[in-house]
């Protein structure tokens, strides 16, 4: 009884040293972005579009087959439910908000998370074992500026790219079989969707999107930094990392819904 | 009868200047202290070699050496600057004057050998990218691996990485040199090569070295001292010659590789075993 609390006493005092340890990464690499190059220590921008080479346009592929899928499966969902009550005229309107406030960052933030924050939590950690990191420290060049900083830059330039994207693939796919089920125009159909849809329905993607953004990166750099052993250690905290994000967003994602719309 | 004022100055200036301080440094890895007092003076231009059996605080010493430890008591002073007081942007720029070649190299994957030697010179200095180039170069044949500017790491063998690493340490020609086992995983030949190096560059560029190294012909060939840990404790400081000469048991067990006698406590073993102690 006595270890089982001792366990998990231990587990939440790790637990919170490491959000305290994310928010001291988070501030730090603000704080290089904003000052960074009033010391001579800018945050270099070839390493931000690196980032969003590897983050971003890499995922394109996999994030527009995902995204259409996606709009396919709600647009065949919704006028199989809809139909139940003869109301399939409506489904353009469960479609676009589902998809605007809810799958698209939903989607690509997972897709992310597995993606690019596991290739981050990997090469942090590979980097913190070959002794990397000391390096850096060695030659005088602050880690979080050099590593962190640029890919929080990238990725919250990235995930909402993307997440908009997403959006347009994933209407325009759901809009090509509700119009070919329905016998409508694909344009009555993309005219009605832009009449439903708000600005703040937008934002409330988007927003969401920057959010997964900074759990992403920070989720991947706490766990990279904290590998201890060899192969099976990175093998370790990158499985951590991309389960750690993926609950993250989930729950983030339910918090914010509801914070939102109260 | 008293020497003259003018005696007095020349023999200070004579006088062998130390330009790396440790005194009683402490270290601890939680509640386990790894460095119990460690003083130690390294002098300008000399090669210091730290000795010291598995478990001895030799890389924890070196690790506070180059800044990427503080210590948890005791001073240390790296070119009469108390590195225990310094902030980060003045411990930034007294990094400008020490090199660290690691143990595996530490060459960023990502990037090949030649820009690995030119990080530290686009970080601090505001060099065209035709004259980091051309220091590059330069450096690279003083390590004998000119035409390697463009491999990758992964392309090099194991004593080319250390001899990338170590063009990367002195890119910025840097008053202090640190080498973490240098001879680590190299051959006998590739190992001899690695000494003769770190000679030439103490003699050409007048730098002082710090090595840590458990391999003894290395440390011999190249130390004009050499400090030997023992438990976290100095056991010795002396030449080359004066260590052989040493009556200590514990320095001859070192020098010449004996096992020492380990006596194991069953019980505490037990204890060990089921967690308890």
């Amino acid at each position: 009884m006595i270890s089982s609390v001792e366990s998990l006493g231990r587990r939440a005092v790790r637990g919170l040293d490491e959000v305290g340890f994310a928010g001291v990464l988070f501030g730090e690499s603000l704080f290089w972005t904003a000052l960074g190059a009033r010391w001579g220590r800018p945050v270099h921008l070839p390493a931000v579009v690196f980032q969003m080479m590897e983050m971003g346009i890499r995922a394109l592929p996999i994030a527009t087959l995902l995204s259409a899928t996606v709009g396919l499966m709600l647009a065949i969902q919704s006028l199989y439910s809809l139909g139940l009550f003869g109301a399939e005229s409506f489904a353009h309107v469960g479609i676009a908000l589902s998809v605007i406030r809810e799958f698209s960052p939903l989607i690509i933030g997972i897709l992310v998370a597995g993606r690019s924050g596991s290739a981050l939590a990997a090469r942090l950690a590979t980097m913190s074992i070959n002794q990397e990191i000391d390096a850096l420290r060695v030659i005088g060049i602050n880690p979080v500026r050099h590593l962190v900083a640029p890919a929080l830059l990238a990725m919250l330039v990235v995930l909402p790219a993307l997440t908009m994207w997403a959006n347009l693939v994933a209407l325009g796919a759901a809009g090509l079989y509700v119009s070919a089920a329905l016998d409508i125009s694909l344009a009555a159909y993309a005219s009605g969707t832009v009449e439903v849809l708000s600005p703040g329905d937008l934002w409330h993607g988007l927003g969401k999107s920057l959010l997964f953004a900074v759990l992403i990166v920070l989720v991947a750099v706490v766990n990279g930094a904290r590998v201890s052993g060899g192969a099976e250690g990175v093998g370790r905290v990158t499985t951590t990392s991309v389960v750690q994000a993926i609950s993250a967003i989930v729950v983030t994602d339910m918090v914010f819904a509801f914070v939102v719309t109260q | 009868m008293a020497p003259s004022s003018a005696q007095e100055t020349s023999a200070a200036s004579a006088a062998p200047e130390a330009v790396i301080e440790v005194r009683d440094l402490c270290a601890h890895y939680g509640a386990l202290q790894v460095l119990h007092g460690v003083s130690l003076a390294v002098m300008r231009g000399e090669i210091m070699v730290i000795m010291g059996g598995s478990g001895s605080g030799k890389s924890t010493l070196l690790r506070h050496l180059i800044g990427l430890q503080r210590p948890s008591g005791g001073s240390l002073a790296l070119l009469d600057r108390d590195v225990t007081r310094l902030g980060e942007l003045e411990y930034i720029a007294l990094r400008r004057q020490m090199g660290v070649a690691f143990q595996g190299g530490a060459l960023f994957s990502s990037m090949s050998v030649a820009e690995n030697v030119k990080l530290p010179l686009r970080e601090h200095g505001r060099l065209d990218e035709k004259t980091m180039d051309i220091i590059a170069r330069l450096k690279l044949e003083v390590v004998n691996l000119a035409g390697y500017g463009d491999f990758m790491p992964a392309e090099l063998s194991g004593g080319m990485l250390k001899r990338a690493a170590v063009a990367r340490a002195i890119v910025l020609d840097p008053k202090l040199l640190f080498f973490d086992e240098p001879s680590a995983g190299l051959d006998p030949a590739v190992s001899a090569a690695l000494d003769d190096l770190i000679l030439k560059l103490r003699d050409a560029m007048q730098m002082t070295i710090v090595v840590v190294t458990h391999e003894i012909e290395s440390a011999f060939k190249i130390a004009d001292r050499i400090a030997i840990l023992d438990h976290g404790r100095i056991l010795a400081v002396d030449t080359p010659e004066g260590l052989r000469r040493s009556g200590n048991p514990r320095i001859q067990n070192l020098l010449c590789r004996q096992a020492e006698e380990v006596e194991i406590d069953p019980a505490s073993y037990l204890r060990r075993l089921a967690g308890e102690a």
